[in-house]
């Protein structure tokens, strides 16, 4: 066990590497297979010294209903941008918002504000207040722009409910 | 019928280069044309996508993937150009 | 036409004509701000199912095994919200005017403020501020 720590560091990474190897070269052939496996063995001994270390998913089914809530939302999101973008101008009713956060962990709210931003109506446009280090524990903000903004209130509660909460169960954090 | 088809999403794509042109031309700021310029670049990997559909050729995937990465990475750094006016802090 | 020929030319169009509607926003929405939104969302879904018609087509209809295109779709999705954040963050750096019934538009004026870390409004006070 300890041995595999060593070999690989960082398994999931180790495993997107060989996937995305063997997806470039659209093949499994052996030569193709044993490539794969020593860059997968030889990138993360390399780079792992210059990471942050990241909470670990912890539970990967909620990661896997994750992402196909997601998925439905950008289908749903783009129905909406169309309604918005071929009415006329003066319908838009556009905004910035303040979402308070309670995740202060960095993958976690890279996420979030990834999944935000391709999600109905909001981009986001920052994470409050800046920090260089990750040990801090100050409250976050996330700042955003709202295409269409109806109701604060209720955009917050549901960003909140609907992304933060999961993602907090995910990583544990 | 598929040809035809496709033949014509590839014009509609050309379209709508031809508006993100139109945005690039027109600005009136800098993060205005940088964003119709990332725009031609992902519409432009539309484009080859079609294209490989069209001609029944794997070979296009990987320009488009070099296009996807060569645009994003160098939005990006015209983006940190723009904040601070350097690149690499 | 098999069905799943149909499939794909429907998957092909709707790329299409999303990636289309995403270009149109560009010109016709008022501000930055707004126009950040077609491309990241509309031309984003659009390239997703350019993509899986893509890999359809390959895949089933010419019988030969190809999911490079995967990875294509994979990087989009991770790259186009990183683009956005940037692209705003700028707008913002450089203080680009809204269109005029854009609300909280002292947010972007304490932006400055807040980044530094002091004088983080409650929600309650913005809601005030409306």
């Amino acid at each position: 066990m300890r041995l595999l720590n060593t070999l690989l560091p960082t398994p999931a990474r180790s495993l997107l590497l060989f996937v995305v190897w063997l997806l470039l070269n659209n093949s499994i052939a052996p030569i193709h297979l044993l490539v794969a496996a020593l860059l997968a063995l030889v990138i993360p001994q390399l780079t792992v010294s210059f990471r942050d270390p990241q909470p670990p998913i912890r539970r990967w089914g909620l990661a896997v209903r994750y992402i196909a809530r997601v998925l439905i939302d950008i289908v749903l999101a783009n129905l909406q941008v169309i309604q918005l973008v071929l009415g006329p101008n003066k319908n838009l009713r556009p905004g910035f918002v303040l979402v308070p956060l309670s995740m202060t962990e960095a993958l976690p709210l890279t996420i979030l504000a990834g999944t935000v931003s391709l999600t109905p109506g909001t981009v986001s446009a920052e994470i409050l207040p800046y920090q260089l280090d990750a040990t801090s524990s100050a409250p976050k903000y996330l700042l955003l722009h709202v295409l269409d903004l109806q109701n604060e209130a209720e955009l917050v509660a549901s960003i909140k409910q609907r992304y933060e909460q999961p993602l907090k169960e995910i990583f544990q954090c | 019928m598929l040809n035809q088809i496709v033949l014509v999403a590839m014009l509609v794509i050309g379209f709508a280069l031809l508006l993100n042109l139109w945005a690039l031309l027109r600005g009136p700021s800098m993060p205005d044309r940088l964003l119709a310029l990332d725009t031609m670049y992902i519409n432009s990997i539309a484009l080859l996508l079609c294209y490989g559909i069209y001609s029944v050729s794997n070979l296009h995937f990987e320009a488009a993937l070099l296009v996807a990465m060569l645009g994003f990475v160098s939005t990006v750094a015209v983006c940190k150009f723009m904040l601070r006016g350097d690149i690499i802090e | 036409m098999s069905l799943l020929e149909w499939s794909i030319a429907i998957l092909v169009m709707a790329g299409a004509l999303f990636v289309l509607l995403g270009s149109f926003a560009l010109i016709k929405l008022p501000d930055f701000y707004t126009r950040l939104h077609g491309p990241t969302k509309a031309t984003t879904l659009g390239l997703g199912s350019l993509v899986l018609a893509s890999m359809l087509f390959f895949n089933f209809v010419q019988q030969q095994l190809s999911l490079q295109q995967f990875l294509i779709a994979l990087f989009l999705f991770i790259s186009a919200p990183v683009t956005a954040y940037m692209l705003i963050k700028v707008a913002l750096h450089q203080k680009l005017v809204p269109m005029l019934n854009t609300r909280h538009q002292d947010l972007m004026k304490q932006r400055d403020n807040l980044a530094k870390g002091n004088d983080l409004p409650t929600v309650e006070k913005l809601a005030d501020s409306d």
